[in-house]
């Protein structure tokens, strides 16, 4: 089909503003990406995919203004052991961040390998290439053409510590593209932690390839800057008797839309997909969840909760497809939202599709309100209206947290979701 | 200690009075037990007394050492002293059973003006007061009352109850379900906490309960009024019995 002229309008609009860069074994990869994107063009309003998020402010040319947040806290994760990887505003901060050496695990940038032959080539926007079928990611080719920067994290063993990149917004009309690749060879572990608001705009595209019996862990907390917007994408593929584990926390943000496309191509692999999010005012936040279940015996769990009150509106688009021959697939999906008030809302939506006969797979999707039986329990017990509410918002929460398989890392995120809990309440 | 003076209540929602004149003085140091057929209105003093929204006082009065507690947040009437152990419990699922007491035992001290229990003495304490309840490490670590069964979230309902120690303690129902060494075990912690400055009201269908906890009075509820008070004698008449004739006599 033909691109209606008014996408092909605004993705050129957009590429104006956009240079590719040049040199070095990634440039083939950008070249395909950017003839992918050409032919898909940006998302617009009209777009399925798009009904219940509107990419315009993800897709026009100026990233628009985003205020950086004051404030005294803590960043995520800052008492842990782990390897720092800084980016301000997308630019990495060398200074600010760890050497990379660190046993059982390579890392390089992409901005930094102008070989001509590297490991990333085999994986470089080919994860995001199988993910554009049967759904076009256009972001997420156009990430693949444009990316400044990113992590290539090639794992071959067990390293002592998570691999933690840490995002920081200063400018307040940044807009930043950045792509990681991680390859987790056969048997190896690792854990990647992302947290802070990136830029005013941020792209960001990761691709993960988990050889057999690997793991990848992976817990991410998005920022509080109010204003920032964000578009990311996960791909994912798991090999044989591989697991992959992804948390997401998301508070504020007037513009996110979290993409993750799995695909289970290996026996009696299993991946997690589970996030929380707390939005109010003016937030927007959409998951869009993707997992193929192409190898026997594999099982996969969407777990997502959104707490939204203020007008805020939480989206939901999860699906997963059973491909023929993909027997005694496990799939569980599960989206639920809290509403605080009637002005906030949750769209959702569920999707199977299913060519295999001996499967169990189900799923569910509800909104609901604050209990009132539990609350009076709660306050008749002398916990006053706020902090009971904050606690059983907090136990709403718990079901995606508690998909963290790390205590120690699921401590955190519930100690973080407590305290932002009670700053909101002030 | 509790005052009820002619409390009238109806239901919010819908024009019904359920409470047409409650008349109770609970007096410090003393046991009160209120029975009375399904559906007379025990719950619903309970929950009035205890600031469940839905229902409209519509004459009347409560007040609790003094304080007019009746137009208080239920958050505020628990500083002040009063407990009301639930005819039935609610699970809160998510929520650690230590952690709700912790909070509820602090936000209690905070709401007084007293000091927050630290967490190694609230530890202490607890440990201490589960065991005499024989309430396992795993039943404070789970969920509150999620997955308990009808026993053992009575049972949690009184170590609640240990914990907060309130002023004035309403028990609703807390001897339904419990087996017989349960509902012993409840009673020996409902006596440990009987005191001179404690007043209690229990709310039961059965003699049995009150051969444990023995009350200095017995009042009769019927369709939304006390219709008779007496001794302990009174309860066992109920036993047996039955209602009919004291309705009988009081009509
Ligand atoms: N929220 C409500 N909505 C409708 N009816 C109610 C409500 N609360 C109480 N009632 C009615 O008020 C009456 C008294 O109920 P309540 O629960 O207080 O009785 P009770 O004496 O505790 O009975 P039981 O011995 O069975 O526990 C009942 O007829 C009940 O159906
Ligand atoms: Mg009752």
């Amino acid at each position: 089909m033909a691109l209606a002229q008014i996408k092909i309008d605004a993705t050129s609009e957009r590429l104006a503003a956009l240079e590719m860069p040049q040199g070095g074994w990634s440039g083939a990869a950008r070249a395909d990406a950017l003839a992918r994107l050409q032919a898909m063009g940006l998302p617009s309003r009209r777009d399925e995919y798009w009904k219940y998020t509107r990419p315009d402010t993800l897709v026009q040319a100026k990233a628009p203004e985003a205020a950086v947040l004051e404030t005294d806290e803590k960043p995520v994760f800052s008492g842990m052991d782990r390897l720092k990887i800084v980016f301000i505003d997308g630019v990495f901060d060398a200074a600010a961040s760890d050497d990379f050496a660190l046993e059982g695990v390579s890392i390089e940038r992409l901005a930094d390998t102008s070989a001509d032959i590297h490991w990333a080539q085999g994986l470089y926007g080919v994860l995001e290439t199988a993910g554009q079928d049967p759904v076009e990611r256009a972001l997420a080719a156009l990430n693949t053409a444009y990316a400044t920067d990113g992590v290539l994290i090639h794992v071959t063993g067990k390293p002592s510590k998570p691999i933690s990149l840490i995002y920081r917004h200063v400018s307040t009309s940044s807009d930043a593209i950045l792509h990681h690749v991680v390859k987790v060879d056969a048997g190896a572990e690792v854990t990647v932690l992302e947290n802070g608001p990136a830029a005013a705009r941020f792209n960001k595209c990761m691709e993960v390839d988990i050889a057999d019996g690997a793991k990848f862990h992976h817990v991410r907390t998005q920022g509080r800057d109010h204003e920032r917007r964000a578009a990311t994408h996960m791909f994912a593929r798991l090999g044989t008797e591989s697991v992959f584990k992804s948390f997401t926390l998301t508070a504020n943000g007037v513009m996110t839309r979290n993409e993750c496309v799995i695909e289970l191509t290996g026996d009696d692999a299993h991946a997690t997909v589970a996030g929380a999010a707390l939005g109010d005012g003016d937030f927007h936040h959409d998951d869009t969840i993707f997992i193929t279940h192409d190898a026997v015996n594999c099982e996969s769990r969407q777990v997502f909760k959104k707490v939204l009150r203020n007008g805020a509106t939480g989206v939901f688009q999860g699906k997963i497809l059973v491909k023929p021959g993909a027997q005694k697939t496990d799939g569980y999906q599960i989206s639920q939202s809290l509403l605080l008030d009637e002005d906030s809302q949750f769209l959702a939506k569920p999707e199977l599709e299913i060519y295999a006969d001996d499967v169990a797979c189900s799923h569910g999707s509800t909104s609901g309100a604050i209990d009132e039986e539990a609350l009076f329990y709660l306050r008749s017990r002398g916990v006053p209206k706020g902090p009971a509410t904050d606690l059983l918002t907090l136990s709403f929460l718990a079901e995606a947290v508690e998909e963290i398989e790390d205590e120690a890392l699921a401590e955190e995120i519930t100690e973080r979701l407590a305290a932002w809990l009670s700053r909101r309440r002030s | 200690m509790l005052n009820i003076k002619n409390l009238h209540v109806s239901l919010e929602e819908e024009d019904k009075q359920i409470l047409k004149g409650v008349n109770l003085t609970v007096e410090a140091g003393k046991v009160h037990a209120i029975m009375g057929p399904n559906g007379s209105g025990k719950s619903t003093l309970s929950y009035v007394l205890s600031g469940k929204d839905g229902y409209t006082v519509t004459e009347g009065s409560a007040d609790l050492l003094g304080e007019d507690i009746l137009d208080m947040d239920p958050e505020e009437r628990a500083a002040v002293g009063l407990f009301l152990a639930f005819q039935y419990p609610v699970e809160i699922p998510g929520v650690g059973n230590m952690t709700f007491l912790r909070t509820a035992v602090n936000s209690q001290r905070k709401a007084r003006g007293e000091e927050e229990m630290s967490s190694t003495e609230f530890l202490k304490v607890i440990r201490a007061r589960a065991k005499d309840l024989k309430i396992d490490a795993d039943m404070l670590k789970r969920p509150v009352n999620v997955g308990f069964s009808g026993g053992e979230k009575k049972r949690n309902e009184i170590l609640q109850m240990a914990m907060l120690e309130p002023k004035m303690c309403i028990l609703d129902e807390t001897d339904s379900g419990l087996d017989v060494d349960a509902m012993k075990l409840v009673a020996d912690g409902v006596n440990a906490l009987r005191n001179e400055g404690r007043g209690f009201l229990v709310i039961t269908h059965y003699q049995r309960l009150l051969d444990h906890i023995k009350p200095d009075y017995v009042h009769i509820m019927a369709d939304g009024r006390i219709v008779k008070t007496g001794g302990p004698e009174l309860a066992l008449e109920v036993e047996q019995n039955g209602y009919a004739d004291i309705l009988a006599e009081v009509a």
